[in-house]
């Protein structure tokens, strides 16, 4: 069978799969469709998370990601799993004690005001919103190359299939779908890693295999990269080009940023009491691990693969996946020198071949010559990794709206059937909206992804944090903190990302951090600022001093409620 | 223990004296040996890897999975210690 059909068969399998449990796990209250009910078994929101989690830009992008820049990529890898630990024993625990159904929900009522919670929806909206095009777009991307339909109708096909599941079941038809989708993601991901570290190794375990004995040669895989590297003139794979100042920012702002993010955060609401909650962040990151663990050494397989297919062999005697990318315009050559070798060096003007790093994933099997069913394998991972973030995403909009915008600050008097229906009808709105960016793809996307971590760490991680464990922050602390958190950070995004205000370059950036980084040093503005404004004003209410003491304690943490 | 402000204050600054510890831990495996010692570590080779590198590319991540873990064990215990647990 070849690979067009493998893929077929394997993404019809799996997306009846998914609509199979959306059927089954269809949502009947409001309580349902935020949070499942409350009653989720640990183990099943630990596998739900990860795959909340692990996005399209995960599961294709990361490896790659990682195979280009060497060391550097390292900030991703510590970044989006430190992260978890914060989650785990900050914020999870309190949160799920808490006991509502949203973000807004608790800085709301722990903020006593509604603008507050105002700037907090709008948080919310903005950091779900960027994150879905992209999903959305991944979605398209996947179809397009594997299926061979436009990229547009690709997009189309898993809005229809998100719709489904996400309106009819809510959060908890999400939840069981996204547990299948785990397990489809994470086989694709590792059966062409095994493959491949025992074919280059000898070693099938790949996180093993990455530092392992080249088969037949006396030098380590990644001496041996190192090597090859240099020798093109690029830096060595192990060092990395980035200062360290940098590195150490953007780490710090990727791991506050991942455990200020709602569509995250909301999970740890679903489960039945304060240990489960506890318990499942550690399942997650465990689940998580496994391809964060094993994603660096797919980066390192496909770039010695990489080099050593390309670099200075004849270009007319390229294998045929060579010939295939090179279509789509993500492989390009331009023989320089006209000598017909493929010339991959790291001195720009000799350089004559430039990949992009998003098809390591999808090219690595083939470059590998691996079977066709494993090729296929890959494309139906990456559309269960695309569809179960989209899909965790959407729903964070819709409860924005039917729930913190609609039921708590404009009509509070609504019943729940009611509120129900409005968040179907949210969902709907919100899978269009994300369809429409998916097949119009603002060219900010990238910038933006980033972005919504920086936002994340300069709002809500302090004003969560500060929630929890200073009792006497007040309203105004709060307010003030996230307004300038936000605000200093999208005055950098926009100055040194999008040429605005006098723009800049690398040498213009303060403490020479990037703008990635720069959620660091806006989240600790944060919390200066919110803890000297808050000394000014008085101490908040009683009551709210008891939600506080309340929430530090795990004892009856009963089914969340709206009430 | 009988006051049960007390008792919550005591639950509390334990809880608050594992997190201290913990997350050192969390800070050392990665801004601590995955960054900032990195090239000093990256002389010491194991399996393949240098220190350095490894720590920034697997270690801290298999250290971030056994923090939570034993965090989930020792708030468990705390949680029976003071009767806290449903």
């Amino acid at each position: 069978m070849d690979v067009q059909s493998w893929t077929l068969l394997l993404v019809v399998i799996s997306f009846s799969l998914y609509i199979g449990i959306a059927i089954w796990s269809r949502a009947s209250s409001t309580s349902d469709f935020y949070i499942a009910g409350g009653h989720v078994p640990a183990l099943a929101n630990g596998l739900a998370t990860a795959a909340d989690w692990m996005s399209a830009a995960s599961f294709l992008g990361m490896a790659g990601l990682l195979s280009f820049t060497g060391y550097d990529g390292s900030v991703y890898l510590m970044g989006w799993t430190g992260g978890y630990v914060l989650l785990a024993l900050l914020l999870a625990p309190y949160l799920r004690k808490f006991g509502k159904f949203t973000v807004p929900d608790f800085i709301g009522d722990r903020y006593y005001s509604n603008i507050t919670r105002t700037v907090a929806v709008i948080c919310a909206l903005l950091v779900s919103f960027t994150y879905v095009a992209g999903q959305m777009r991944g979605v398209g991307l996947v179809f397009s190359r594997f299926l061979e339909v436009p990229i547009d109708t690709g997009v189309i096909i898993g809005m229809i299939i998100v719709l489904f599941y996400a309106v009819l079941g809510g959060m908890k038809g999400i939840t069981y779908t996204q547990v299948a989708q785990y397990c489809v993601l994470i086989f694709a991901f590792m059966v062409p890693a095994i493959f491949i570290s025992i074919q280059m190794t000898g070693n099938p375990v790949p996180q093993l295999g990455m530092g392992a004995q080249v088969l037949g040669e006396e030098i380590s895989l990644l001496d041996k990269l190192d090597g090859l590297s240099e020798a093109l003139g690029f830096t060595a794979y192990t060092d990395g080009s980035k200062s360290t100042v940098d590195i150490f920012c953007i780490t710090a702002a990727l791991m506050v940023g991942t455990a200020g993010l709602p569509h995250v955060i909301v999970r740890f609401f679903t489960v039945p009491n304060v240990r489960d909650a506890r318990k499942s962040a550690g399942y997650a990151l465990l689940f998580i691990a496994i391809l964060y663990t094993t994603a660096p050494a797919v980066a390192v397989f496909a770039r010695t693969n990489l080099i050593e297919t390309v670099s200075d062999q004849p270009y007319e005697e390229m294998p045929e996946w060579f010939r295939k990318w090179e279509t789509t315009g993500l492989i390009v050559f331009d023989d320089k020198n006209k000598d017909g070798l493929i010339q991959y060096v790291g001195d720009t003007d000799k350089n004559e071949l430039t990949v992009d790093p998003d098809i390591t994933v999808l090219a690595n099997p083939e470059i590998a010559k691996l079977p066709n069913w494993v090729i296929a394998l890959v494309a139906a991972g990456g559309l269960a990794a695309a569809l179960s973030t989209a899909a965790g995403l959407l729903l964070v909009i819709s409860t924005a709206i039917s729930h913190d915008l609609i039921k708590k600050q404009w009509k509070p008097n609504i019943s729940d059937k009611y509120e129900l229906a409005l968040a179907r009808i949210s969902a709907v709105i919100a899978v269009c909206i994300a369809g429409y960016f998916g097949i119009n793809p603002p060219d900010f996307v990238a910038a933006t992804v980033a972005l919504a971590f920086g936002l994340a760490a300069a709002s809500f991680f302090p004003a969560i944090i500060l929630g929890i464990f200073y009792k006497k922050m007040n309203k105004e602390g709060a307010t003030a903190g996230m307004v300038a958190g936000i605000l200093i950070m999208l005055y950098y995004m926009l100055r040194f990302k999008f040429d605005m205000f006098g723009g800049g370059n690398s040498s213009d950036w303060w403490f020479g951090i990037s703008p990635e980084g720069f959620g660091t040093v806006a989240m600790l503005l944060n919390f200066i600022i919110s803890l000297s404004v808050s000394a000014l004003f008085k101490d908040p209410p009683i009551e709210v001093q008891e939600i506080v003491e309340n929430i530090r304690l795990p004892k009856n943490a009963g089914r969340a409620n709206s009430h | 223990m009988d006051n049960p402000q007390k008792k919550a204050k005591a639950y509390w600054n334990e809880n608050l004296r594992y997190l201290v510890i913990l997350l050192s831990i969390w800070f050392v495996v990665s801004f601590g040996a995955g960054i900032l010692l990195k090239d000093w570590l990256n002389a010491i080779k194991i399996g393949g890897f240098g220190l350095g590198f490894w720590f920034a590319q697997q270690g801290a991540i298999y250290v971030f999975v056994i923090l939570i873990f034993v965090y989930v064990r020792l708030m468990n215990k705390l949680d029976k210690k003071y009767g806290y647990d449903d």
